[in-house]
């Protein structure tokens, strides 16, 4: 029964991948063929049956749009005006296509445009970057800063960006939470101490953290020409995302189990041996579970923080192709938007590999 | 002087405004060498007792005598094999015992440490599972790895807390074979808390009767006459085994029929009658 458990336990992080893991491991038999066609074809088809639903849905809202706009220009300028307003939205013209959700062939478009576009700019890069090579040299070689490309960042610039940031918020909420946790644990009147603070500042939205930030990073930074958009944005999205790891981390610490303590104390392991030897194992699960949920808050509120900071990633991006208003930025929104899901999902499920990997049955040990 | 010595221990557990006399008035001696086991019902004290005498907690009044000194804390000298195994569930068995050993012996070195690790996992016979995990072992193997933990710190004194009321009758009689011989390689003084009158007889010197709690005090001794090495299937045809396990059988019997007389607290019941509420519907 146990080992059953455990069994089951194993990679679940990845559990969405199994069926096709499993289709390639085990050999072809009617029974895997059938079970495998049965899962994966139903995802299949409820993924097909979303993208019909967004597809009508989007052709019945554009096809509002479109009356209206007719009838507008009927109302308003006459018949001949209605006439060719139609043939305008008939002809594709972007001047005077309806603005609202894009169906999923016109997203498509737009991520493979982005794509594109991705490798147009990478290209300009580097095509910069050679003109410049023996100017930048010498530049260096006089102890001068070199010139880098400032252009225009690509979709996929963002996208590392946003990573990036979310990845070094993720670190300092770590470094932060989880020794604080391991005191605030050990220590009934440090948690004490702290408890307001928590209580506090836990709910505190990411756009108030993100202006306290703002307020100190850029006394800090004053009169300095190095952009501080993206230390704003990773400090903010630490400072936002850290509570979680570092309740958890408190309670993991303080809960453990009687049985671990009283062999610590009959073995007369010192303070030292006690804390990593029997403490820390023991709420490893607990503080990984902690880092779990510091890591997907910590991207959800990223979008909102780069937006505000003006750091180059994805929430920037988001929000400039909503003030843009081109004949695109609707549907680069929601190319951006499913981006910002997937990788949410695989950090999450990164996180949960690794929880696993570190968890423990509690009962195992007695 | 005795070897181990409580003298009037009480122990009171405060929660809130109650007080529980968990354990009154506890008086035992044992001597050097010695293998004694208490014998008790569950719920009447024993974790308390085992606690009490290898330092976990204080006695609310009373001493705890060891060769002399009273118990401040846990101590090396006295082994605790406790009741659920209580290995650390992250750590191999060799790391499981490592750690007794490197703090038990903070002097020898990494090759000394193995060695010795290596030779009680040899003696409970678990030599091919020295690197795995306490959820790979059976619930008899993880009482090995505890007993080998308690005993590689070379302890001058053995504290047993129902070690092996988890496991099922073979794998139980097996394991106490196994403690027996070891504690018969260098006559440790041995003290064994069960619930089980079979294996006290099968394994004590003496056995003494723990009256169940609240108030817990131990009863009237009874010696164990029989001689070492004993042989379990033709213990069942000794008289002596049979007379002493008799004795202490009714005593025990006597003394559970005493707290079932003691709880059978009379509560008077409301008068009521049946309210019939079809009118009303």
């Amino acid at each position: 029964m146990e080992q059953e458990i455990i069994l089951k336990k194993e990679n679940q992080g990845f559990a969405i991948i199994k069926p096709l893991t499993n289709f390639f491991k085990v050999k072809f038999e009617k029974d895997n063929v059938l079970k495998f066609l049965k899962k994966t074809g139903i995802t299949l088809i409820s993924i097909l049956l979303f993208l019909a639903f967004w597809h009508f849905g989007s052709k019945a809202l554009y096809n509002k749009e479109a009356t209206y706009k007719i009838e507008k220009a009927l109302a308003e300028q006459g018949q001949a005006a209605a006439e060719a307003e139609k043939a305008c939205i008939a002809s594709r013209d972007s001047s005077c296509q309806p603005n609202t959700l894009p169906s999923p062939s016109q997203v498509w478009a737009s991520f493979q445009s982005l794509i594109a576009d991705h490798y147009l700019i990478k290209n300009k890069k580097q095509a910069f970057a050679d003109k410049l090579a023996t100017t930048n040299e010498k530049l260096v070689a006089q102890g001068k800063e070199a010139i880098v490309y400032t252009g225009r960042a690509s979709f996929v610039d963002t996208v590392l960006t946003s990573i990036k940031t979310v990845f070094a918020g993720f670190l300092l909420a770590m470094i932060i939470a989880v020794p604080l946790g391991i005191f605030i644990g050990l220590s009934p009147s440090l948690r004490s101490a702290f408890n307001w603070f928590i209580q506090i500042f836990k709910p505190v939205s990411p756009v108030v953290w993100y202006l306290l930030v703002f307020m100190i990073v850029k006394t800090i930074y004053i009169g300095a020409s190095s952009d501080n958009a993206f230390v704003i944005s990773f400090i903010s999205v630490g400072l936002c995302a850290m509570w979680a790891t570092l309740v958890n981390t408190a309670m993991g610490v303080s809960s453990v189990d009687k049985d671990y303590i009283n062999v610590a104390k009959v073995l007369k392991l010192g303070t030292f041996q006690k804390v990593f030897k029997v403490i820390l194992p023991s709420s490893l699960p607990l503080i990984f579970t902690g880092l779990r949920i510091t890591l997907s808050v910590a991207w959800m509120v990223l979008i909102a923080i780069e937006l505000l900071a003006q750091s180059p990633g994805l929430g920037l991006f988001v929000w400039e192709e909503f003030q843009n208003g081109a004949n695109d930025s609707n549907s680069k929104i929601i190319v951006a938007m499913f981006v910002i899901g997937i990788i949410g999902f695989l950090l999450d499920r990164l996180m949960l590999t690794v929880q696993q990997m570190v968890s423990f049955n509690k009962n195992e040990g007695i | 002087m005795a070897y181990l010595e409580l003298k009037n221990v009480s122990k009171t557990y405060h929660q809130g405004k109650d007080n529980t006399e968990v354990l009154s008035n506890i008086n035992l001696k044992i001597e050097e060498g010695e293998f004694v086991a208490i014998v008790g019902f569950t719920g009447s004290g024993k974790t308390t007792l085992v606690n009490l005498i290898n330092g976990l907690i204080k006695p609310t009044s009373g001493e705890v005598l060891f060769k002399g000194e009273p118990v401040v804390g846990t101590s090396h000298e006295r082994g605790v094999i406790f009741q659920n195994y209580s290995l650390l569930p992250w750590l191999t068995v060799f790391q499981n015992i490592a750690m007794a050993v490197k703090e038990a012996f903070p002097k020898e070195n990494k090759a000394q440490i193995k060695n010795r690790v290596e030779s009680y996992v040899e003696m409970v016979g678990l030599t091919h599972a020295i690197y795995k995990r306490p959820k790979e072992l059976s619930g008899g193997m993880r009482q090995r790895v505890a007993v080998a933990r308690a005993l590689a710190m070379k302890p001058e004194m053995i504290i047993m807390d129902e070690p092996l009321g988890a496991l099922d009758a073979l794998t139980r009689g097996n394991l106490q074979d196994e403690i027996l011989n070891i504690w018969n390689q260098d006559k440790r003084t041995a003290l064994l808390i069960t619930n089980d009158v079979d294996e006290g007889i099968y394994m004590a010197d003496r056995i003494i009767p723990l009256k169940p709690g609240p108030k817990a005090t131990l009863g009237p001794e009874f010696k164990i006459n029989i001689a070492r090495p004993r042989d379990k299937t033709a213990l069942n045809d000794n008289a002596d085994f049979k007379k002493t396990r008799n004795e202490i059988i009714t005593y025990l019997m006597a003394i559970g029929d005493d707290r079932k007389s003691v709880s059978a607290q009379q509560y008077s019941l409301p008068d009521l009658t049946p309210k019939s509420f079809v009118s009303q519907f």
